[in-house]
């Protein structure tokens, strides 16, 4: 986790840096872009936040050329939505007043980015997502909102169907967090299970933090094959734990929202074994990722962590569509709404994936991965790898 | 319904119910004593808790560090964490009361009330700066002992850990140390005779401000026990966890009688359980209808009816109004 106090010499050393290309560019300049990010800086999901902050800094620093060619200069704001819904729409609405600011990279939780996402579309806002799984946040049909990521519904779908095909389940028992996020993609999961045939014993939300016991003993009464947790790693793994503790034998599995080293830290061997699905996973999966993660470890002394290199990806189509919208203004500054259009038109050949979106703003493919977690976070194992399209909208 | 299921599920929703309720009557201990002998409700007492749960994961890990984790007996160990938790929390407490009710005695009751709070936001975010600086992470996760882990069968559905019945033992052996202290020895009485009448007791040669320090370091030290054993039940810590217990704890404080000591116990015992039991039943019961997380509205509304049908709580007894 990273410290306020850690962050505050960042964002200082970010300002320090920026001061010399202020002087170089000073002569030509027509004017200053930003680019915001909002993702929880701090609190427990900040390790996931930081990394996709970083990523896009470090995308705006590899791939300005052509914007500032044009003779605009680039910026990263960065904000921290702290995972909550109410710090940003909060911020949604600072990113607003400040004109400048033409794409919004984030968010990292799906019931942040839903009412975010309306704020920005008022003054018809890009945003574009690395990390936001939920179906709605597309299925909306918000013109200015697109996503390089999977989604929830196939990931589910997925997770489903390795439950059933490859660990063989004949029953699951699934226990979610509440948010929007868990509950929907365990809703998913059990909507698919029950297609698949296999027999769904429980389907349980809590809140809960610590104690687990309650939720647990009606699960071993009941010995599912399999427990499935909707929701992020700081539950899913005293969850585990505890069950494991109180001697469930089940196997485990959870979705993106688990993908995390803080999983294996705080969980212990409980989770080792366990599977999960992802749409990013790690950067060695992705071969053309592999000079985005040497740079990334260079500059920033660590490894970057899921949905970093999915943020180094949207920027980078941030950055075309800005670059496009310049073009078509004349060399101009571009208006918000033009950068919006020209966001869906972007075809980008990414270092996770080739991104080319629908009329929603989903990725025409997206991929889907499934892990499964050994006693090294590192040495974790890719054991499925599918490439699926997005779903029409249901009428 | 699947009655068969519900029974042999009950042993085990006994176990978690008794598990939480001692933790629960624990924490409460500070808060009724505090109650007790000063009217103040101790909003700082859940932090004071928290930070028994981190001096014991400190210990802990510096001890995995060190190797030494492996070489000592984890019950000679547990004993260690637990008493060294209490000492902490205790003089915490005690410090608190120093620093930030003291100088307000007789000012009016909100005025306290109102520095309690900010005690114990101060204490959340000192702890978090505190683990960041040093661990960089105030999520934090406590080691894992086999010998804790080990389960002992009882029947086939019925088996129970070790560390629960640590648990069970441990405030058991807590509670009625307390309640001898209380009942059977002179600085019982002279904590009993400020709680009464504070004038009177110090006409009668009681030092009541060293009666109130001692007050708080039981009840912190309760508390920091309290902590340990959350720790080791649970795992998990984080400079937040103390706000829901200390609530839960409160609440079995008042459902007791809030200022009698066995009423914290039996208060916290019954709430405990009623969770447990909503927690685990309710969605069995109704068909998924209510799942766990309607356990706190089922375990308050038991505490509302019962308030109603007798306010002073269930071993409250009615105090005269002092004049």
């Amino acid at each position: 986790m990273i410290s306020r106090r850690s962050l505050f010499i960042l964002t200082l050393a970010l300002a320090v840096a920026a001061v010399p290309a202020t002087g170089q560019l000073g002569a030509q300049g027509k004017g200053t872009i930003k680019i915001a990010t909002q993702t929880p800086l701090s609190g427990e999901l900040a390790a996931l936040g930081e990394g996709m902050k970083l990523a896009t800094q470090l995308a705006i620093e590899q791939l300005k050329g052509p914007v500032e060619k044009a003779g605009f200069k680039v910026e990263l704001v960065p904000f921290d939505d702290q995972a909550k819904p109410d710090v940003g729409v909060a911020n949604a609405k600072n990113i607003l007043a400040d004109k400048d600011i033409l794409v919004v990279v984030g968010h990292l939780n799906s019931g942040v980015a839903l009412p975010a996402s309306e704020v920005y579309k008022e003054a018809n806002l890009a945003m574009v997502s690395p990390a936001n799984t939920s179906p709605l946040i597309t299925d909306r049909g918000l013109p200015n909102v697109s996503r390089v990521c999977g989604r929830d519904d196939v990931q589910g779908a997925v997770a489903a169907q390795f439950a059933k095909e490859n660990l063989k389940a004949k029953s699951v028992y699934i226990v979610h967090n509440k948010n929007q996020y868990g509950q929907g993609i365990a809703e998913f999961f059990q909507e698919w299970s029950k297609k698949n045939g296999v027999n769904v014993v429980g389907f349980e939300g809590s809140e809960e933090r610590a104690n687990f016991d309650p939720i647990l003993t009606p699960i071993k009464a009941k010995n599912p094959d399999v427990i499935f947790f909707g929701g992020e790693y700081p539950q899913a793994a005293p969850l585990f734990r505890q069950a494991r503790e109180k001697g469930i034998k089940s196997k485990f599995m959870g979705p993106d929202g688990v993908d995390s080293s803080e999983l294996l830290k705080l969980g212990g061997d409980a989770v080792v074994g366990m599977h999960y699905t992802t749409v990013a996973g790690g950067v060695k999966e992705y071969p053309k990722a592999k000079a985005f993660a040497d740079s990334f470890k260079k500059k920033f002394n660590k490894d970057p962590e899921p949905f970093a290199a999915q943020s180094y990806d949207s920027t980078a189509i941030a950055l075309k569509a800005i670059e496009a919208a310049i073009k078509d203004a004349g060399g101009k500054m571009p208006t918000r709404d033009a950068v919006t259009k020209a966001v869906r038109k972007v075809k980008h050949s990414g270092i996770t994936s080739a991104v080319e979106f629908d009329d929603k703003g989903d990725p025409k493919k997206a991929t889907y991965l499934i892990y499964q977690v050994a006693k090294k976070w590192d040495d974790r194992k890719m054991v499925k790898r599918l490439e699926i399209a997005a779903p029409q909208k249901k009428m | 319904m699947d009655w068969e299921l519900l029974l042999a599920i009950f042993p085990q929703v006994v176990m978690d119910g008794l598990v939480l309720g001692f933790m629960y009557a624990l924490i409460a201990l500070g808060y009724t004593m505090v109650y007790g002998v000063l009217e103040l409700i101790n909003f700082a007492h859940s932090e004071i808790f928290m930070v028994g749960g981190f001096v014991g994961v400190e210990i802990l890990l510096t001890m995995q560090a060190t190797g030494w984790l492996d070489t000592f007996n984890p019950f000679v160990i547990l004993i260690f964490i637990i008493l060294m938790g209490m000492a902490v929390s205790g003089v915490l407490a005690v410090v608190v009361e120093r620093v930030a009710y003291r100088p307000l005695r007789g000012a009016p009751r909100l005025i306290p009330l109102i520095s309690a709070i900010g005690v114990s936001f101060f204490l959340q975010d000192l702890v978090r700066l505190g683990e960041s600086l040093w661990r960089n992470a105030f999520y934090l996760t406590y080691p894992s002992f086999a010998a804790f882990n080990t389960r002992i069968e009882i029947a086939e559905t019925i088996d129970f850990s070790v560390k629960s019945v640590i648990v069970v033992v441990a405030s058991l052996a807590m509670l009625f140390a307390l309640q001898f202290l209380v009942t059977r020895t002179k600085l019982g009485k002279a904590i009993r005779a400020v709680a009464e009448d504070q004038p009177t007791a110090s006409l009668m040669g009681v030092n009541v401000n060293r009666i109130i320090s001692l007050t708080f370091l039981i009840g912190g030290a309760m508390g920091g026990a309290a902590g340990v054993l959350f720790g080791v039940q649970y795992n998990t810590i984080n400079p937040f966890t103390g706000f829901i217990p200390g609530i839960k704890a409160f609440t079995a404080a008042v459902l007791g009688g809030i200022g009698n000591i066995p009423g914290a116990m039996v208060g916290g015992l019954v709430l405990g359980l009623l969770e447990a039991f909503a927690a685990s039943y309710l969605s069995l019961l109704t068909g998924g209808a209510f799942g766990a997380e309607y356990k706190d509205i089922f375990a308050f509304s038991i505490l509302i009816v019962i308030l109603i049908f007798r306010p002073r709580g269930l071993l409250g007894e009615v105090v005269r109004e002092r004049t």
